[in-house]
């Protein structure tokens, strides 16, 4: 066995043993910095099967923002940790769920092991087709070209989270700021930290959204990268989330997905067809488009964590 | 066959499919950036767009009598993904686009944006979500990619849940939360069994897949997670415990569209499934455990409507019984008799649909006017509101199967179906089905039509009755369905599973 392999026996014990610590962590919070853990580790996983756009994404939104989540879900469910419910689940109904969970494991197990190790597969396919988009990197040409009418409704479903968020707001909060006011003195050492690693977050954010095109990265693992600087700030209470009710902030959560429609019907009128590109102008287009994405990610996320409007409106 | 060479090129007039999904989903980011009375307005006008698109993609496939395809961006499929619009995409299209505007009139009372323009919270959530629900189902219905299905379930499952809670009382944000929970838990199994689709076959569009598919175990158990993960959306009994306090608790314009619509569109995936992409695999088995859960369903569904005390959860436990009737077509659904029992089951779909959302929005008007929907309170308001019963009395017809009404035509075809393929056993748990419908309906109509008439809070507007009754009205004229309709939802229609063995 090579060290390498060893590595990756060990990675594999490694993301079963955190996956199970965090199945039996003794409350939400250890069972969420579990999971932040798990999904780090899972992202060298994906390194190691050379996805590295995946693990991107992986790091980035499945394991930073959804761990940003619900640690704010956790902070706000101390004191309240047993709900009647919960003491409701009597050990057979618990072992009940255990025993589905191993069933359907194991038989995903089975049947992936069963399939054909080189299983059929579109990279050729995409591969061909690249040259068409002017791109260098194919799962960016998935995302904004070969698949981009279901990139575009995502980003539809980010618009729908943040208007399901904001509907849990008090109607008397209703266009106020989520979140935390900005302080009067910032705790110093969250200050510090905010401050030195937002303007270098930003670069590398802008960085990973830029090199997207031709090299692992682009749109929503920049606009990730983004929107935890801007969470990071405002975590450090030196700037607060802006209103509800600001149109610029109206205008920034619809950006992406209003410019990849507009492009989209576009594409009916001087293309030949919904989504398509104009030849030789479809790179130009794509990076427009991902400019528009990536900002509006990078707003969309840290409106998701900062919750529904905890203040009441300014006019 | 004709079907194989239009799996790969767009037919005539195929980029109107992608209008009624790009045209409310625009709605929606428009609704939202202008905030206010604006979302009502732009929610309003696009209904009868929207209506004119289902007419026009129906006039095309009944014309051309082949279904309408549409690839999008040039890339065809197995690359890209392509639409598809058979006559149950375009049925399920016209409905929607019909109930949706009732829904919307019934709506401005309960959600207007006050005079001086100011946002309100309900309203603007109301108003934009209402159309993000018309994206999802239009994808839903004309959808030919799993993958693209599965951002359709999304989309449908994040428009519908905060509906649940828009009073904000807390009952309704626990069964928000269930509703979430059931609805994530079976979009992850949807997604899950694609992947194992996508892994083993290397495509995600649904006929390029029915060509290949092979009885093996990664498609079984692609086939269960993914029934499984949409029986959860669908509500069917024993995955339907968040049905009754989300669809109760909801607004009435909403739970009308939820009860009416939206269950529908996890149903017609269910059919897409079995009909369209596992045509190879053999379906008696699945086919017989589905119709027996729908059985419980019907059984277990309205023996608990029987018990209910308030007139919403009765309501909401009618439909977790009529869901039921929808599964009793997919062990017919094979043989001479097939036909039939596919024309049944979109009948019940299509009646359902417009009877329950006629009798939610009944209900709410009861509600109003009364000031609670308790039943035993219910003694004489039909003398008091009497259009309003007299919708609730039609939808109730239809939930029956009593003739003239979709509902009607719906079990009689199933039955005939299920007594001409010799299994009776579904004929007997429709006929009990019936009764047990019959009998909630009349704990709630017959001490309504009798008795001294209640005081009223205030008296129904005559404009909203109007809505509830026309749509109770649309479900019993289902039921004079001319030949012509039933052979149009077989355009398209793929042969189930025996005629292919």
């Amino acid at each position: 066995m090579s060290v390498l392999q060893a590595l990756d026996v060990g990675l594999a014990f490694l993301v079963f043993a955190v996956a199970a610590w965090t199945v039996f962590a003794p409350g939400p919070f250890a069972a969420t910095v579990g999971y932040v853990v798990y999904g780090l580790l899972l992202s060298l996983v994906w390194i190691r099967l050379f996805a590295v756009d995946v693990a991107l994404t992986e790091a980035a939104i499945g394991s930073g923002v959804t761990g940003v989540l619900l640690i704010g879900a956790a902070a706000r469910l101390r004191g309240a940790e047993t709900t009647p419910a919960e003491e409701a689940l009597t050990g057979l109904t618990r072992l009940f769920a255990a025993g589905l969970c191993l069933l359907v494991a194991a038989a995903l197990a089975a049947v992936v092991l069963l399939l054909p190790d080189q299983g059929p597969t579109l990279a050729p396919q995409s591969m061909e087709r690249l040259p068409e988009t002017g791109l260098g990197n194919p799962v960016t040409a998935v995302l904004i070209a070969f698949r981009s009418f279901d990139t575009m409704l995502e980003k539809v479903v980010l618009v729908l989270g943040v208007v399901g968020v904001w509907s849990l707001a008090a109607d008397r909060y209703w266009g106020g700021a989520p979140g935390e006011a900005r302080a009067e003195r910032p705790e110093p050492t969250l200050a510090f930290f905010a401050q030195v690693l937002a303007p270098i977050g930003i670069l590398v954010g802008v960085h990973v959204f830029w090199v997207g095109a031709d090299e692992p990265g682009g749109a929503f693992q920049g606009g990730a990268i983004l929107a935890a600087m801007w969470m990071i700030v405002m975590m450090a209470r030196l700037t607060e989330a802006p209103q509800a009710s600001a149109f610029w902030l109206r205008l920034a959560l619809i950006a992406g997905p209003a410019v990849f429609l507009a492009a989209g019907v576009a594409g009916a009128v001087v293309a030949g067809g919904f989504f398509a590109y104009p030849p030789g102008l479809a790179k130009p287009l794509i990076l427009f488009i991902e400019t528009f994405m990536t900002f509006t990610i990078a707003v969309t996320l840290p409106m998701l964590v900062a919750g529904p409007p905890r203040r009441e409106p300014r006019r | 066959m004709t079907e194989g060479a239009s799996a790969f090129a767009a037919t005539a007039g195929g980029s109107l499919l992608a209008l009624p999904i790009l045209v409310p989903a625009a709605g929606v980011l428009l609704s939202f950036l202008l905030g206010g009375r604006q979302a009502e307005r732009i929610a309003l006008a696009l209904m009868p767009v929207q209506f004119g698109f289902a007419v026009a993609i129906a006039s095309l496939i009944w014309r051309s009598g082949q279904p309408l395809v549409y690839v999008l961006g040039g890339y065809a499929p197995p690359l890209g993904i392509a639409l598809r619009a058979d006559g149950f995409s375009a049925v399920m299209l016209v409905t929607t686009s019909l109930i949706m505007p009732a829904a919307g009139l019934y709506a401005r009372t309960n959600f207007a944006t006050p005079n001086d323009g100011t946002e309100r919270r309900a309203p603007l959530v109301f108003w934009t979500l209402l159309q993000a629900i018309q994206a999802a189902l239009s994808l839903i219905f004309l959808g030919g990619d799993l993958f693209n299905l599965y951002v359709a379930l999304e989309l449908l499952t994040f428009a519908a849940a905060p509906l649940v809670c828009l009073d904000g009382r807390p009952e309704t944000l626990a069964a928000a939360l269930r509703y979430l929970m059931f609805a994530l838990f079976g979009a992850l199994f949807y997604l899950l069994g694609v992947a194992l689709l996508y892994g083993a076959y290397g495509t995600l569009d649904i006929v390029l897949l029915s060509r290949q598919i092979r009885a093996e175990p990664a498609v079984w158990l692609a086939a269960g997670l993914m029934t499984a993960g949409l029986l959860a959306k669908t509500a069917l009994f024993p995955l339907h415990l968040w049905l009754p306090p989300a669809h109760a608790n909801a607004p009435a314009a909403a739970s009308a569209v939820l009860s009416g619509l939206v269950v529908k569109g996890s149903f017609f995936l269910i059919v897409r499934l079995w009909f369209n992409v596992l045509p190879a695999l053999p379906n008696a088995v699945p086919g017989a455990i589905l119709a027996a859960l729908g059985s419980a369903a019907i059984l277990a569904g309205s023996a608990l409507a029987l018990r209910q005390e308030r007139l919403k959860l009765l309501i909401a436990y009618s439909t977790v019984a009529q869901i039921g009737y929808l599964f009793l077509m997919f062990p017919l659904a094979s043989g001479p008799w097939s036909a039939e029992a596919f024309s049944g089951g979109v009948m019940q779909a299509l009646s359902h649909a417009f009877a329950k959302a006629a009798m939610f929005l009944s209900a709410g008007l009861i509600a109003e006017s009364l000031g609670h929907d308790r039943i035993a309170g219910l003694g004489g308001a039909g003398r008091a509101m009497p259009v309003t019963f007299l919708a609730l009395g039609l939808g109730g017809l239809s939930l029956m199967g009593l003739p003239p009404s979709g509902g009607f035509a719906a079990k009689w075809l199933l039955m005939k179906a299920s007594i001409e393929a010799g299994q009776w056993v579904w004929a007997v748990v429709m006929l009990a089905g019936g009764l047990l419908a019959g009998g909630y309906l009349y704990r709630v109509l017959a001490p309504a039509l009798s008795g001294n008439r209640p005081r009223l809070k205030s008296p129904p507007r005559r404009s909203r009755e109007n809505v509830a009754l026309a749509l109770a009205l649309a479900a019993v004229l289902l039921a004079f369905a001319p030949p012509t309709f039933f052979a149009f939802l077989q355009i398209g229609r793929p042969a189930a599973g025996a005629a292919l063995r």
